[in-house]
């Protein structure tokens, strides 16, 4: 298996203060790995920094062959985020919403139009995001991250604020993605839900991450 | 549900789409007419009380007073532009959508354009009405306005993404890009100058600054906007 995710001694400041602070990692293609950790432990800032959204300070960071610490726009195309908001435009409907990044993703307006039904947005997709309850903003991250099959998909605590429905969501987006031969990173404290979906677990704690010796999860 | 990932697009297209997304989130907030309208309207008319009753005087420097007056509501526009950016997770989204830098400070600049040059109409109209000034070489009026508001909003949208990421930015945004656009100030005003004492051909010397100007200004923006963007100061 093609390794995905090589992370050697990194180093990441979160407003100067040390958020990975030397942390080793490594991701095969096609894994979901779940990430344990108590609040503050650096989980966000590495998903962030896999994302290319926050700068490696130190350290070696090489994520879908990118080597970020000299460039972390080249893999971001190929990579779906969903974070702790929704990223919307208040001001832009669910539907503008979702077409305006189709668009940006280089796809048709119709295939927003589809993942608005897949993600149980329909009844609510011309309501301005600013509208949306905090389950909905979350469908409609959810929603954003669909529109392409990813080849690293990272999830920060995505089952958070959802219902039943919801959740059924997030773990068809996982399904999916793995199916697809894509790799997946959930930050998670639900670890009893994310377990069955995960092949293994990483804990992360004071800016590290150490190996869960079980093995968790029975996905492919 | 979802489809295979896209490399990018091209540079213009992401402007094109950031610059549509901006009207339409500027028609449903309606800043512009409801916010930056008013206040130009309320900065004519107050220009027209303190110089009043001389109608003479309002008339000959309603040019000058015409672009201060877009000057300050510049400001507000560049801002707002801006400031939609920074709510939560847009700007990770757009990143990771592969939206470069380039493309949204286009986008931004084609917007506020549009916008201040719908202000620049009304405003013209009330002064008119408002300073009794009689309105001569339109051509040369378009051919000013035209480099003079692209400049302005290039210029503006490069600072207000460069003050975004401060703590001070709704005082820092005026004092950076005011005296920056002096020469739009001077030479928009004397255009219009020119071209309503009839004496249109002595107005393209200032055209020509105002588009120099322009270029300048995109050209600067174009280079510097990404880096902004991309540590997120814009």
């Amino acid at each position: 298996m093609p390794t995905v995710v090589r992370c050697r001694s990194v180093v990441c400041l979160l407003g100067g203060f040390p958020a990975l602070a030397g942390l080793d990692l490594d991701v095969d293609a096609g894994e979901v790995v779940l990430l344990s950790g108590p609040n503050g432990a650096g989980k966000t800032t590495l998903l962030r920094m896999l994302a290319g959204l926050v700068p490696v300070v130190r350290g070696e960071a090489v994520v879908l062959g990118a080597d970020l610490r000299t460039d972390r726009r080249r893999h971001r195309h190929l990579v779906g985020f969903v974070g702790h908001d929704s990223g919307a435009y208040d001001d832009l409907t669910v539907r503008e919403n979702l077409r305006l990044w189709a668009r940006l993703r280089g796809r048709a307006a119709t295939c927003a139009d589809e993942t608005l039904g897949w993600a149980g947005l329909g009844p609510c997709a011309d309501m301005p995001a600013a509208r949306l309850s905090a389950g909905q903003r979350r469908r409609l991250a959810l929603a954003g991250a669909s529109l392409v099959v990813p080849s690293l998909l990272l999830l920060d605590e995505p089952h958070a604020g959802l219902d039943d429905a919801g959740r059924a969501l997030v773990d068809d987006l996982v399904g999916v993605t793995a199916a697809a031969g894509g790799t997946v990173l959930l930050a998670s404290h639900e670890r009893d839900r994310v377990r069955p979906l995960a092949r293994r677990e990483v804990h992360v704690a004071g800016g590290r991450a150490f190996p869960v010796r079980e093995v968790v999860g029975a996905a492919p | 549900m979802s489809g295979p990932v896209n490399a990018g697009l091209p540079l213009w297209r992401e402007a094109a789409l950031v610059a549509a997304k901006d009207l339409r989130i500027e028609t449903r907030a309606r800043v512009t007419s409801g916010q930056v309208l008013p206040f130009a309207l309320v900065v004519v008319l107050l220009f027209a009380f303190a110089l009043d009753p001389d109608r003479g005087l309002l008339g000959r420097v309603a040019p000058g007073l015409f672009w201060v007056t877009v000057l300050l509501a510049a400001l507000l526009a560049v801002g707002r532009s801006v400031a939609v950016e920074q709510a939560a997770g847009v700007r990770d989204q757009a990143l990771l959508a592969g939206l470069d830098g380039t493309g949204v400070f286009l986008g931004k600049v084609a917007a506020v354009t549009v916008e201040l040059a719908v202000l620049e109409v009304v405003l013209g109209a009330t002064m008119v009405v408002l300073y009794d000034v009689q309105v001569t070489g339109g051509a040369v009026l378009a051919a000013a306005a035209l480099p003079a508001t692209a400049g302005i909003a290039a210029t503006g949208t490069l600072y207000a993404g460069l003050a975004s990421g401060t703590r001070m930015r709704d005082t820092l945004l005026p004092l950076l890009v005011l005296p920056v656009t002096s020469p739009v100030l001077l030479g928009a005003t004397r255009a219009f100058e020119d071209a309503l004492d009839g004496a249109a051909g002595d107005a393209w010397g200032w055209v020509a600054l105002l588009w120099v100007f322009a270029l300048f200004a995109v050209a600067a923006g174009m280079l510097a906007f990404g880096a902004l963007w991309e540590d997120g100061g814009a």
